[in-house]
């Protein structure tokens, strides 16, 4: 993937995730730690109970998400486009078990099976129209209430995804609200641009929750301008030269004190002025 | 594919399909894997699990392994039921065959453990 480009406008993910491919996402180290730092923060966002539970984990891929999973004491079960990626994933002993399958075409589970959801860098796809009978919005729509059905009530659903554009990210929520689901967006290190990462997280019915946040959001989270006086300061000064007052004496003092410069104390003649028969 | 992911899967993204469960399983190689045992996992599902499929699906397997037909509230604490529970949802291991699809007949090949649930063009 970073050889540049998208991989979704390469080829179909069946293709794309071809023998070659599959083979970087058990041998290349910067990718396994990406793929494994992000299901680690998806898991964290979807906050599983102390208990096992049973996870679905779509686009598992080679099931580097699934270990997370499994690390945490919860069984799995992955689906995935890709074979030779399920291949892969067979060839590593992952815990779980694997499912070839379209998520397009829908989850093909009972209702309420799965606790939670999960789903690394995949939902992104289902954006693209790669056969010709495909029609994306229907996709996305027939892939939500799928879902939806297969959660247990009050389950959680976490989709980290690369949309292209604003449009594919307000197609994708509003299609997954229209399924019934509620929640929203977090995003990770909003202002940075290689860093930002996107977290769908839904909610299956039950109690409404609270969306958790984003990491590095500390900044930014201020989204008014915060009040100053400055204007309305020197707006009062104005005809009188600022630099007599006596406020800006001791303050310029100050920031010399502060660069550690030699400054005569303050006294109650500071900033006065001087008699006129001197 | 294990059991217990038989259990809840149907065919029911089958354009035209209902229930579509459950999938009988036609078994072309079956193995047994060890997991580890954990009592807390299988309490926990117990009440998800359908019995009687899971108990056809067995048999399917060639294991016959005393499975309940339900299970109430005064069995949870029976290890020896939960051992036994335990090894077919997650030790049997279909690796090679077919599941079938009981309304319309649809076979969908399971390889190297795999179950392909991927559907053509028609049956969307």
């Amino acid at each position: 993937m970073a050889s540049g480009g998208r991989p979704e406008r390469q080829a179909p993910p069946e293709f794309f995730y071809n023998e070659d491919e599959a083979k970087k996402y058990s041998s290349n180290t910067r990718m396994i730690e990406i793929q494994s730092h992000l299901s680690e923060r998806a898991l964290e966002i979807l906050k599983l109970p102390d208990q096992p539970c049973f996870v679905l984990d779509i686009g598992c891929g080679s099931g580097l998400s699934g270990e997370s999973i499994t690390e945490q004491g919860h069984y799995w079960v992955g689906m995935d486009i890709s074979s030779h990626m399920l291949d892969v994933a067979v060839d590593r002993e992952v815990e779980g078990d694997l499912i070839l399958g379209d998520m397009g075409y829908g989850i093909p589970f009972k209702p309420g099976t799965f606790d939670g959801v999960i789903s690394i860098s995949a939902l992104q796809w289902l954006c693209n129209a790669d056969k010709k009978y495909h029609h994306p919005p229907k996709r996305l729509l027939k892939f939500f209430t799928s879902l939806y059905a297969a959660v247990a009530r009050g389950g959680k659903a976490v989709f980290q995804f690369y949309p292209e554009n604003s449009s594919q990210l307000e197609l994708i929520t509003q299609q997954a609200m229209k399924a019934g689901w509620t929640g929203g967006l977090v995003v990770d290190y909003p202002n940075s641009t290689k860093a930002k990462k996107m977290f769908l997280c839904l909610f299956a019915g039950g109690q409404p929750q609270q969306l958790p946040k984003g990491l590095g959001e500390e900044q930014s989270s201020s989204s008014h301008v915060s009040f100053t006086d400055k204007r309305e300061r020197m707006k009062n000064m104005r005809g009188k030269n600022p630099k007599t007052n006596k406020d800006w004496i001791l303050s310029k003092k100050e920031r010399r004190r502060r660069q550690g410069k030699e400054v005569r104390a303050d006294s109650k003649y500071t900033g006065r002025k001087r008699k006129d028969k001197f | 594919m294990k059991l217990l992911t038989h259990n809840f899967l149907t065919s029911n993204i089958i354009k035209g399909v209902k229930n579509g469960y459950p999938l009988s399983i036609l078994p072309g190689k079956v193995e047994m894997k060890e997991v580890d045992f954990n009592p807390e996992f299988i309490t926990r599902m117990l009440p998800k699990i359908e019995w009687s499929a899971l108990q056809k699906a067995a048999k399917e397997c060639g294991f016959e392994e005393g499975l309940p037909d339900t299970v109430g509230e005064e069995q949870l604490g029976d290890t020896d039921l939960l051992k036994r529970v335990h090894k077919a949802l997650l030790e049997i291991e279909v690796v090679e065959g077919k599941l079938v699809c009981p309304e319309s007949g649809r076979e969908f090949p399971i390889n190297n453990g795999i179950p392909n649930m991927l559907l053509n063009e028609d049956e969307v």
